[in-house]
């Protein structure tokens, strides 16, 4: 098929979970002496093989540590599989962590610049999304303050208004839905249904089958590394909510 | 080319950040930039004028431009060194090529060794020291030691990942460093046969400075060998720190 824009084959993961996190050249040397450096390897994710269409929403659903957080990684590409290979068609844009790339010691103007190019935007098309992105965040006249004086609620905002100023091909979400109070919850969900709309692809994480049921039509269940069910997505969540 | 044009805007977005972090809150602001190379030169020649003046012409200019070359070293070394591990928050989140971080901050420490070059033309007018044409071929020892220390800072910066303690051992080792690179004294004042003189003839710093101080401030056209052993120690810096990192990076993940 051409409208493939996600292929993930044969995709596994693998962990080196040593006991403890060895920082230093003292503690490593410690350890092999008391024999306490354990390399216990650890399957995140184990030969997960799908492919995803275009315009299609899915959910992916299981439990804590299933490995649904290591699958969007490395869909949007920031983690590399042990083995498999993950092929992508087009631009991705993951809502994974909103303002991780702010500095807390500069305005929320100059991060806005800041984190657009972490996003890898260009100056131009910052400087014509601008007034944009400010509007949405409704910060105003904190625009030029530091962003370490932001209550969390305007980090997010901020954030939110960067992270969805494009509609992109392939959006990831990773329960960052809504954020702020109520009446901005209302408008961050607008946004993405608006970002949703037409051929985007989106991938979503969340823990509120409600809300999967809600946005997507097809489910991936991961099960200890596995996927334990891929189909429409009421049948999955069905099998999901009664197995557990 | 688009990627070129991507993540320039995103280095010169990380260095500016840099710079306004830098001199947020203080008054002279970026002048201290150039007053600072000044006022650590001011006190170096107070200190070693008495021991070494005999042996050296313009003192004062001999020390500034020999700390420009280390000093432009050193901080782009220590700043590079946990480039990675701060940038770590931003790495597990964010698709950006790694190598960007260790090479912002060799850029920001660059920049601000052009600030330095101000103050070292400020001084060269007080001293009445001479210019020529030559001068403009400085510019090439910058450039190479710029990419001798790109090559440094990716070496430096993917094994501090596994390894916090080279943090310890790089303060040790640039001091080491400092004072077997002719900034203060003059490698003549060695002698030839001593041991310490190879050692001082074979570190790459010493090339550096001594190509930059024979351009900048004597006047002289550089040699064939300088040209020569400055380029290759860039490249097979460039080359190992660039193989190592790219060979790493993909693990860097897994420890931070």
């Amino acid at each position: 098929m051409d409208d493939i824009v996600i292929e993930c084959k044969e995709v596994s993961c693998v962990f080196n979970m040593s006991t403890e996190k060895v920082d230093s050249l003292k503690e490593y040397v410690l350890k092999i002496i008391k024999r306490e450096l354990m390399f216990k390897e650890f399957l995140a994710l184990d030969d997960i093989t799908f492919s995803v269409r275009k315009g299609e929403t899915v959910g992916i659903i299981g439990l804590n540590g299933a490995g649904k957080s290591t699958l969007l990684k490395i869909i949007a590409g920031i983690l590399k599989p042990t083995k498999g290979a993950v092929t992508i068609k087009g631009s991705v844009s993951p809502l994974i962590e909103l303002g991780a790339g702010f500095d807390s010691e500069l305005t929320g103007r100059e991060n806005i610049y800041l984190n657009g190019a972490l996003l890898g935007y260009s100056k131009e098309f910052l400087n014509n999304v601008y007034d944009q992105i400010v509007e949405f965040s409704e910060l105003g006249n904190f625009i030029d303050v530091p962003v370490k004086n932001y209550s969390s609620g305007m980090y997010a905002r901020l954030g939110f208004s960067i992270a969805t100023i494009v509609k992109p091909q392939i959006l990831i979400i990773d329960e960052v839905l809504a954020v702020g109070d109520f009446l901005f919850q209302e408008k961050c969900e607008k946004k993405i249904d608006e970002l949703m709309s037409g051929e985007t692809t989106v991938i979503m994480v969340s823990h509120s089958i409600e809300q999967i049921k809600r946005i997507c039509k097809r489910a991936i269940w991961l099960n200890n590394g596995r996927i334990a069910a891929d189909g429409d997505v009421t049948e999955v969540c069905e099998q999901y909510i009664h197995s557990v | 080319m688009d990627e070129i044009s991507k993540y320039g805007f995103l280095l010169m977005n990380l260095t500016s950040r840099d710079f306004v972090v830098k001199y947020r809150r203080s008054i002279l602001g970026i002048i201290w930039s150039v007053l600072n190379p000044i006022l650590m030169m001011l006190l170096l020649n107070a200190v070693f004028s008495h021991i070494f003046r005999g042996d050296i012409d313009n003192f004062p200019l001999y020390l500034l431009s020999g700390q420009l070359i280390f000093n432009f070293f050193s901080d782009a070394t220590s700043s590079a060194l946990f480039s990675i591990v701060e940038a770590a928050s931003l790495i597990k989140k964010v698709y950006v090529p790694k190598y960007i971080f260790p090479t912002e901050k060799v850029i920001f420490a660059f920049v601000n060794t052009v600030f330095t070059l101000i103050a070292l033309i400020l001084i060269m007018i007080i001293t009445c020291a001479r210019f020529s044409a030559v001068m403009f071929l400085a510019i090439i020892p910058l450039i190479l030691l710029f990419i001798f220390t790109v090559g440094v800072s990716l070496l430096l910066s993917s094994f501090s990942v596994f390894l916090h303690d080279i943090k310890h051992l790089h303060s040790v080792v640039l001091t080491a460093w400092l004072y077997i690179t002719p900034i203060f004294y003059s490698e003549k004042m060695l002698g030839e046969t001593s041991w310490i003189y190879l050692i001082v003839r074979v570190n790459p710093l010493t090339w550096y400075i001594t190509y930059f101080r024979d351009t900048m401030i004597y006047g002289a056209m550089p040699t064939v060998t300088q040209n020569l052993v400055c380029a290759g120690y860039a490249i097979g810096s460039f080359v190992l720190g660039a193989a190592v990192f790219k060979k790493l990076q993909d693990r860097f993940i897994l420890y931070l």
